[in-house]
């Protein structure tokens, strides 16, 4: 009889302590890696997003960043697919397809499957640009030399697997031309200057740093590789399908949050409750759309289908690459 | 002339206050080992969401220059250089401090920096237009001479010898090519990891410079000699300036090789300080006191180190293109208030960016003025009994490299370099060329492969590497700073050779 009392009280204790976690969660700050360095677009954006968790109707407890830069994103996503705490203290900022494509390529220890998303903050779409004295003046006019000097093209991006990557992997494709794309140890900052400084004769940049280099009147933006133009920024430039080239918005840069696998599900529920209402509020998207960056909430289960759209699409592209 | 009539701006009450907290707060965050300017603006951008623009500015502008010049205080006091800017800062100001003359070095240390960086900024305000075509014009075939004009400067750079400097300076080129390479993708030395991200440049500083440190501190023990207190003599201020002053060779050469340097987007200040190091002491009389505590290395490294920041903000404020690491971080703090620099920014947002540019050199003075406060009390760490500051410089060379990225594996990168170097130093090989040759290594590659790349798609390598005038005069300048090291040290040898033989017929 002793036994089975302290058992049941054990196991009410342990009930009622899983409640309280979830019940309490968070009553300390929570931390958000971010795989690319200070300064960055994803660093930038989400400083921006979280700025205001610690708000009654958000989280109620300040959200801090934390940048664990290197290769790409490897080395942070790495870290919090294998080493993070799962007890929804510990979140990430996820990049696509920047990690999906990296896990499909290999040596690294992440998988869709290591992460559960909790929402979507932005969507960034590619778009491509040419210096502003370039002859190039439509996706046409680049096509056409690209298939007149197959391998003369050269094309600026971010690096290796990003969304420039597989958008630049895609207009080859979609044309059939030679080109050569150039990745930069730097970013998306020297890919740009790359452009503007007349190194590379086209490139691919992230629609919100070209938006902000058009208005400077350092480049031209020939066209964009999303589904619909961008009425928000840019509703003059056309998408690719517009410009003949079937491409879909496989390379838009999709950024938000996830928790790693194993986080208890109250605690999931609960955020999946409230981000989507921290990203939401008005300062945020003021501070965002001042800064060029395009918001595209998205609900977990949008994510879901979004992360496994992309990963039977580029499991395809990066065949045989 | 027009900067001028912004600067009552910058004495608005919360301007003010906000300047002196930030340059406080950056002395202090500067000194701190692990924190490099890039940290420390990005942990204030959040206290700019609720500043008007040109207050966020004023605050993240003055943390960068006194950041800047913070790291000297630990680089000088307790040789561990806080970033990259400060490694040159270490090689002649620690010298200084163990002899006592930590408060002389630290006077020197700030009123260069200020020198330098007032300089710096004005050729930000004047020449802007002008500098921000020069900055675009080095492309990936350049900045791979720049880099390798770097690699011939290891040989010479604080070793005894050329040879093991140069070796120094491979295995720092080795170490740089660790982790995975972004433009090949290809996954080279990556047997833990720690190592994914290839090593750490501020982890590494830590460990090259400390550990050694510590390790020679505890292996003299508490031998009486080592217990015996040094003594710390008091600096004057008029005599720290006269100093300055005296050396203006030292001091126009850290200027002009800082100012140069921080335009080139992409090298930026993780060299400026040991290049203007060592042009100063191949310009120098008096060579051989370079490396014991010599006054010109202190105000050489820093007066660069500092004059970079203005210029390296002209790249950013004219194309929008952020050449460091710092500079992109600033870029952050414009964009949030809806501001796009570019060719109009000083049309356009003429006060927020005049009011920034003012507050920096307002920044500077009151650099030096509470810099130089903290110097005479500062200075008395060296007072400390060795035992007991090999303990309080290894928990800071620990507490440093973690706070770097929240990593344990630059923790263990750093000891394990640390101890390394601690062998090699034994055999007369030194942390600084070794550092160059990680800084150089991953620039060098890079450009060289992008530039292979395009120059693939164009008339080839021979032709994009070694024609224009840009290239021709890097590439002669790489051929001087070689014939000048072998001269040198040939003649040397040479003079060697002969004070031997005539000390043998004796």
């Amino acid at each position: 009889m002793k036994k089975l009392i302290a058992t049941l009280s054990l196991s009410l204790a342990l009930a009622t302590g899983g409640a309280a976690l979830a019940g309490d969660y968070p009553d300390r700050p929570v931390s958000v890696m971010v795989s690319y360095g200070a300064g960055g677009a994803t660093d930038f954006q989400a400083r921006i997003v979280t700025m205001v968790a610690g708000n009654k109707d958000a989280l109620g407890q300040p959200i801090v960043i934390i940048n664990k830069p290197g290769a790409g994103g490897r080395v942070g996503w790495n870290w919090f697919a294998t080493s993070a705490n799962n007890d929804g203290y510990s979140m990430a900022a996820y990049n696509v397809p920047h990690f999906i494509a990296q896990s499909i390529k290999g040596g690294v220890k992440y998988s869709t499957d290591s992460f559960e998303p909790i929402a979507n903050w932005g969507a960034d779409p590619a778009v491509v640009i040419v210096g502003k004295d370039s002859k190039f003046n439509t996706m046409q006019d680049l096509v056409a030399f690209a298939k007149a000097n197959p391998g003369k093209l050269t094309l600026s991006g971010a690096g290796l697997f990003v969304g420039h990557h597989i958008a630049a992997l895609q207009i080859e494709k979609a044309s059939g031309a030679k080109m050569v794309y150039i990745p930069t140890k730097g970013g998306g900052a020297a890919a740009m200057k790359a452009v503007i400084a007349g190194d590379v004769l086209a490139g691919v940049n992230n629609l919100s740093d070209a938006y902000r280099a058009r208005q400077a009147g350092n480049v031209k933006i020939l066209g964009v590789a999303d589904l619909q133009r961008n009425k928000e920024f840019l509703p003059d430039v056309p998408t690719m399908k517009e410009a003949g080239l079937d491409i879909d918005n496989s390379s838009v840069n999709f950024r938000g949050l996830m928790v790693p696998k194993g986080t208890p599900q109250a605690i999931i529920d609960k955020l999946v409750a409230q981000v989507p209402v921290m990203f939401a509020n008005k300062r945020v998207a003021k501070r965002m759309k001042a800064g060029g960056s395009p918001m595209k909430i998205m609900n977990r289960a949008e994510v879901q289908a979004m992360w496994k759209e992309r990963k039977a699409f580029l499991a395809g592209l990066l065949k045989g690459l | 002339m027009e900067f001028l009539s912004y600067f009552s701006h910058v004495f608005e009450p919360v301007s003010l206050l906000l300047l002196i907290g930030g340059t406080i707060g950056g002395l202090i965050l500067g000194a701190t080992p692990g924190l490099s300017p890039t940290m420390a603006v990005a942990l204030l951008i959040p206290f700019t969401f609720h500043l008007q623009p040109s207050q966020g500015l004023i605050l993240l502008g003055a943390a960068y220059t006194s950041t800047v010049a913070g790291g000297a205080v630990s680089a000088i006091l307790l040789k561990i250089p806080g970033a990259p800017a400060n490694i040159a800062t270490a090689l002649d100001g620690n010298e200084m401090a163990k002899k006592g003359e930590g408060a002389k070095a630290l006077h020197l240390a700030f009123m260069s920096s200020a020198v330098g960086g007032i300089i710096g900024v004005l050729l930000l305000i004047f020449l802007t237009p002008t500098l921000a075509k020069w900055a675009l014009a080095f492309g990936p075939s350049h900045l791979f001479w720049i880099a390798i004009l770097g690699v011939t400067v290891i040989g010479t750079l604080d070793s005894k010898s050329f040879v093991k400097g140069l070796l120094s300076g491979c295995i720092g080129l080795w170490l740089s090519m660790i982790g995975y390479d972004d433009i090949q993708g290809a996954e080279r030395f990556i047997f833990t990891d720690a190592l994914t991200g290839g090593i750490n440049i501020i982890a590494a500083l830590i460990g090259l410079f400390a550990i050694p440190q510590v390790l020679d501190m505890l292996s003299k023990g508490r031998a009486r000699s080592a217990m015996d207190a040094i003594e710390v003599r008091h600096q004057s201020l008029t005599a720290s300036f006269k100093e300055m002053v005296s050396n203006m060779r030292a001091l126009s050469i850290g200027t002009v090789v800082g100012s140069i340097i921080g335009l080139i987007p992409g090298v930026g200040g993780q060299i400026a300080g040991l290049v203007a190091y060592d042009q100063a002491r191949k310009f120098s009389p008096e060579k051989d006191k370079f490396g014991t505590g010599h006054a010109e290395g202190v105000i050489a490294a820093e007066s660069a180190n500092n004059a970079m920041v203005g210029p390296s903000l002209v790249p950013l404020l004219t194309l929008s293109i952020p050449g460091s690491p710092t500079a992109a971080v600033l870029l952050g703090g414009l964009l949030i208030h809806g501001i796009f620099p570019g060719s109009d920014l000083f049309k356009n947002h003429a006060a927020v960016a005049w009011t920034f540019i003012d507050s920096m050199l307002i920044g500077q003075v009151l650099m030096v003025i509470f810099g130089i406060y903290i110097a005479n009390l500062a200075a008395k760490i060296a007072q400390v009994p060795r035992s007991i500051l090999a303990a309080g410089v290894f928990i800071l060379a620990v507490f440093g490299a973690y706070s770097v990225q929240q990593s344990m594996g630059d923790v263990h990168v750093m000891i394990v370099l640390g101890i390394a170097m601690y062998v090699l130093e034994k055999f007369g090989f030194s942390a600084a060329p070794l550092v160059l040759g990680l800084i150089l290594g991953p620039i060098a590659e890079s450009n060289f492969l992008q530039g292979s790349l395009i120059a693939g798609a164009q008339d080839g390598a021979v032709i994009y590497f070694l024609t224009g005038y840009l290239n021709l005069f890097l590439i002669a300048l790489v051929v001087a700073s070689v014939g000048y090291a072998f001269w040198s040290t040939m003649t040397s040898r040479r003079e060697l050779e002969k004070s031997q033989k005539s000390g043998l017929m004796r």
